[in-house]
């Protein structure tokens, strides 16, 4: 049988906010424990939350590039339930009505682009946490983290593989951090996945069974955890047996998800508005607000690059993935007065680079403006794509400009023809062997032959020169 | 500066603020005075939970080192009580509770801060029922108070602790709490004023939460007229209380002596039906005869759900009772089981130990309401009749400028004589109730005495910030009545 997967996702994404959803204490990491939680976050008797107005701000900017409606009126309700690590016995979070509602994110799969519904998006409170290394029969309480305010992002069972799964959340990733609301980092659990994931035979309209996964901290870890759910309820169900719906947890030392809790043992969290919040009413004025401080979205930027600079539908969305990388891009396409071959540059050998040694393209030790005078030199024939590679990695190690490493290093390209032709002739003497092949009717013997010009010039041979004065020598 | 000083036992704010100003007496030796009062007869009424003499004492001395300086207040230098639910820096703040018996605040309620701001020492820490459940003052884990007025009866509740100990002059003034009568009710009881102000009016920062959105600070004192100079002190804006109002400051004494010619006084049918004893009915129909000599017209009004507040704020009141009290779970404060097995066990334990029964008996009921399958059912419909009941007024607020009634369907009932049947003990808060659904303003005003010499008030219910005209009423009929002044004979005395 054919199988159709099915995948919604959660995504927690921790507000960058200087202070806490519902007080004033510091949301800095890493932190002492227990240094940045008040006599709020330790829900000390006769303690009230008030809310960070920054945070609501962030959210309403969320659903605005959502073109998500905003609730002009929106509530938080208590989710009550007892953990150590959550002070008042209840999270502060928003149900019935969130400040996002419905809107979409288009993500880029291969050259497809598909249209992802966001159901909505809600504020609430981080908990405390529970730290079970270091204590000997104990367990530690850090309330640091509680209090820290996040925005739930939950998404329509619309996508269809792990690998379209990946492109949502890698877009909303972009999405918050392009617009400066979450500083993206996951290993710090500042943007965290929760995947929905059930399969159903290709044509049944029913969703089958779904099983959630908790806490990916990372696109691979997503990726793998789907791919492992999904194989392991196909061959549960092959097997005559049956899904059941419960919260799973994937183990990435192991590569496979683990159940948790079922469906049996969920809580019943008496969610009820906080009467120690009012309504939260969003005046037009601050949408406006937002919006006129709304930055060119990476959509928007994606169109445009495609439009001004001919790059590719993929190439443009690599392009846009964050805002730096979309930066460096269009000042490296306007010095250039090169679009498609900056945006080979970006997105082949600088990323390549910055990926080796582990840097973001803000810390990239050649600026764009510096590329630029690389590119350069391949468009004026001064030297090869290949030579340009080797250029490359010495204005990598240091601080020269394309033309001094260039001179340094005798690299300019050959398109004297007289001395082209002089390397020619020594090749055609060396290589009786091809030429025979050739005359013969071996049209590859023709490529060997360009090699060995390109070998005995070091590459610095103009390859279309050579070629050309070969085919003449040859008389073909 | 003085010779010897004697408290009048009915002193007001009033008198020892200018005594204090006059130079007749230190607020040390105030405060000694109080002392000395309290430990000779708080013995047999038990009105306090905690006391701390030098702490106490050493906050006098400030108060007179700041008259001293000239930076005195009005009422710098005058002694109170805040009830043990208003968090105060380095007492215990036990809120009633075993749960709470350890637990020492690290700061200040914001009532607090602006009591100490004002120059007001700190008697003692007054006795309530555990964390404000309950009519009678029998459910705290310090032992029931006793209604000074008659030791075998209760002194109302929650706040019976602050309002016994104004009632038997072991302070002029006490901060209290009211959710569905917890300021009225005692002070009824007791003979003695007080007013539960607009919600939102006195911060509830730092007070200990008992239902979020029905509790209100507010002052208990002898006369309407102490009320209004405490509620200056406790009222304003509190960025720290989301649910605080954001108005302009009041002076709440403003209006006290306007006349009442043409007040149009409200009383509803339904508080003077079947369950009003006749001893209540007869003080308040003397009462409403005063006011009609002060030149008040008198009309009859409706309340039509008065009946239904009931029901619905016992559904209100336990669901955020059980969610708010969901972080007494032994882990960062507060009572520990001594042993357990596992976390679960831990929970279990200490909060089966820390918890009184009647206190138990709400989370159980609240959580049942809020339950997956019940909410609407209960928590949303006691939403809708909470709607009803504030419609109820508003419609009466067209008739009239104030309503009045009892504040209880008797005077204080016997120590133990419904402490058995809790059904009875919720249906005697009838008249309190729907005032906290509605977040209006409420009065008690000492009015007279049942046939068994314990005291009755009368009941004020204002429109939202009606505080000052409701005072002027109280203050005006204080000014024809007596049964503010008489105190209760204390055998020491």
């Amino acid at each position: 049988m054919k199988w159709e997967v099915v995948i919604g996702l959660e995504v927690h994404v921790q507000l960058s906010t200087v202070s806490k959803i519902f007080s004033g204490s510091s949301t800095a990491f890493g932190a002492e424990p227990n240094t940045q939680a008040s006599v709020v976050e330790l829900a000390f008797p006769g303690v009230l939350p008030v809310l960070n107005k920054a945070a609501v701000n962030k959210a309403i900017r969320l659903g605005l590039a959502l073109n998500a409606h905003i609730n002009r009126k929106n509530v938080f309700a208590r989710k009550n339930y007892f953990y150590p690590d959550l002070p008042k016995g209840y999270q502060i979070s928003q149900m019935d009505l969130p400040i996002v509602g419905p809107g979409t994110l288009t993500i880029q799969v291969g050259e497809e682009e598909k249209v992802i519904r966001v159901t909505r998006a809600h504020l609430e409170e981080d908990a405390g946490k529970s730290l079970h290394e270091d204590f000997h029969g104990a367990t530690g309480i850090d309330l640091n983290r509680a209090g820290t305010p996040l925005l739930e992002v939950v998404s329509e069972p619309d996508m269809r593989s792990a690998e379209e799964a990946v492109a949502y959340a890698r877009g909303l990733h972009t999405l918050v951090t392009w617009l400066g609301i979450c500083d993206g980092n996951m290993q710090e659990g500042s943007f965290r996945v929760d995947a929905n994931v059930s399969v159903r035979p290709f044509g049944q309209a029913e969703f089958g069974t779904r099983c959630e996964i908790k806490n990916l901290n990372s696109f691979r870890f997503l990726e793998a955890a789907i791919n492992y759910e999904v194989e392991r309820q196909i061959e549960l169900i092959e097997d005559g047996g049956r899904v059941v719906q419960e919260t799973r947890l994937y183990d990435p030392d192991r590569g496979e998800t683990r159940s948790m809790r079922s469906k049996e043992d969920a809580h019943d969290y008496r969610y009820f508005p906080d009467p120690d919040l009012l309504p939260v009413v969003i005046p037009e004025s601050e949408i406006e607000a937002v919006k006129a401080d709304m930055p060119e979205l990476p959509a928007a930027m994606k169109a445009r690059f495609i439009a001004d600079y001919g790059v590719s539908a993929y190439d443009g969305n690599l392009l846009t993935a964050s805002r730096d990388i979309a930066g460096y891009f269009e000042t490296l396409a306007k010095v250039s007065g090169q679009g498609k071959l900056a945006a080979n540059w970006v997105n082949g050998e600088l990323a390549a680079a910055l990926n080796r040694d582990g840097l973001g393209i803000a810390q990239s030790p050649i600026s764009a403006e510096r590329l630029g005078g690389l590119i350069a030199r391949i468009v004026d024939n001064t030297i090869s794509s290949k030579i340009a590679k080797e250029v490359f990695e010495a204005m990598w190690q240091g601080s020269d400009s394309a033309d001094a490493i260039i001179d340094a290093k005798g690299l300019r390209q050959i398109t004297d023809s007289s001395a082209i032709e002089a390397i020619v002739d020594e090749v055609l003497a060396a290589n009786q062997k091809s030429v025979e092949e050739f005359r013969a009717g071996k049209e590859k013997a023709l490529n060997a032959l360009v090699g060995q010009v390109m070998k005995a010039s070091k590459g610095k041979a103009n390859p279309a020169q050579a070629q050309d004065i070969l085919k003449k020598k040859l008389g073909a | 500066m003085r010779g010897k000083y004697e408290i009048m036992i009915n002193s007001t704010l009033k008198m020892l603020s200018g005594d204090l100003a006059a130079g007749k007496v230190s607020a040390e030796e105030l405060a000694k005075q109080y002392l000395q009062r309290i430990d000779a007869l708080n013995p047999q009424l038990n009105a306090f939970i905690s006391l701390d003499h030098e702490r106490t004492l050493a906050e006098a001395r400030a108060a007179d080192a700041r008259r001293a300086r000239g930076e005195a207040g009005v009422l710098t230098g005058v002694p109170l009580v805040h009830k043990d639910i208003f968090c105060q820096q380095g007492w215990k703040t036990s809120c009633g509770s075993r749960m709470l018996d350890n637990f020492v605040s690290p700061y200040d309620a914001t009532v607090v801060e602006r009591c100490a701001k004002a120059g007001l020492v700190t008697l003692g820490r007054a006795n309530m029922d555990e964390f404000a459940m309950g009519s009678s003052n029998e459910n705290s884990w310090y032992g029931a108070v006793k209604n000074p007025w008659d030791l075998t009866a209760i002194p109302g509740g929650s706040s019976g602790g602050s309002a016994a100990a104004v009632a038997a002059r072991l302070a002029p003034v006490a901060t209290a709490t009211d959710t569905g009568g917890s300021i009225r009710q005692p002070a009824s009881h007791c003979g003695v004023t007080g007013i539960k102000p607009t919600y939102g009016v006195v911060s509830r920062f730092g007070m200990v939460a008992f239902a979020s959105s029905l509790d209100q600070g507010g002052p208990i004192a002898q006369t309407a007229e102490d009320c209004a100079l405490m509620l200056n002190v406790m009222a304003g804006f509190d960025a720290r209380d989301s649910t605080s109002l954001e108005r302009a400051g009041e002076d709440y004494t403003r209006d006290l002596d306007q006349s009442l010619e043409g007040l149009r006084i409200g009383l509803p049918r339904e508080y003077f039906a079947e369950g009003l004893s006749a001893d209540v009915a007869r003080v308040i129909d003397d009462a409403v005869a005063e006011f009609r000599k002060l030149g008040a017209e008198i009309v009859e009004i409706s309340l039509p759900n008065t009946e239904l507040s009931i029901p619905a704020y016992y559904v209100i009141a336990p669901a955020e009772a059980s969610s708010n009290l969901s972080r007494f779970d032994g882990v960062r404060y507060g009572h520990r089981a001594s042993e357990y097995r596992d976390l679960a066990d831990m929970y279990e334990k200490s909060r089966a130990e820390g918890f009184g029964s009647e206190v138990k008996r709400r989370i159980m009921v609240g959580t049942y309401v809020l339950s997956h399958g019940y909410y609407d059912a209960y928590y949303l419909k006691a939403q809708k009749i909470r709607r009803l009941v504030s419609n109820d007024f508003q419609d009466a607020f067209r008739e009239c400028d104030v309503i009045l009634g009892p504040v209880a369907p008797t005077a204080a009932f016997n120590i133990g004589e419904k402490s058995g049947d809790q059904v009875q003990m919720y249906l005697s808060d009838i008249y309190t109730l729907s005032v906290n659904l509605a977040g209006l303003p409420g009065m008690s005003v000492p009015a007279g005495f049942d046939g068994q010499g314990r005291p009755v008030g009368l009941q004020i219910i204002g429109n939202y910030f009606a505080e000052a005209k409701m005072l002027n009423v109280a203050h005006r009929f204080q000014q024809v009545t007596d049964w503010h002044t008489r105190a209760p004979a204390l055998s020491s005395d």
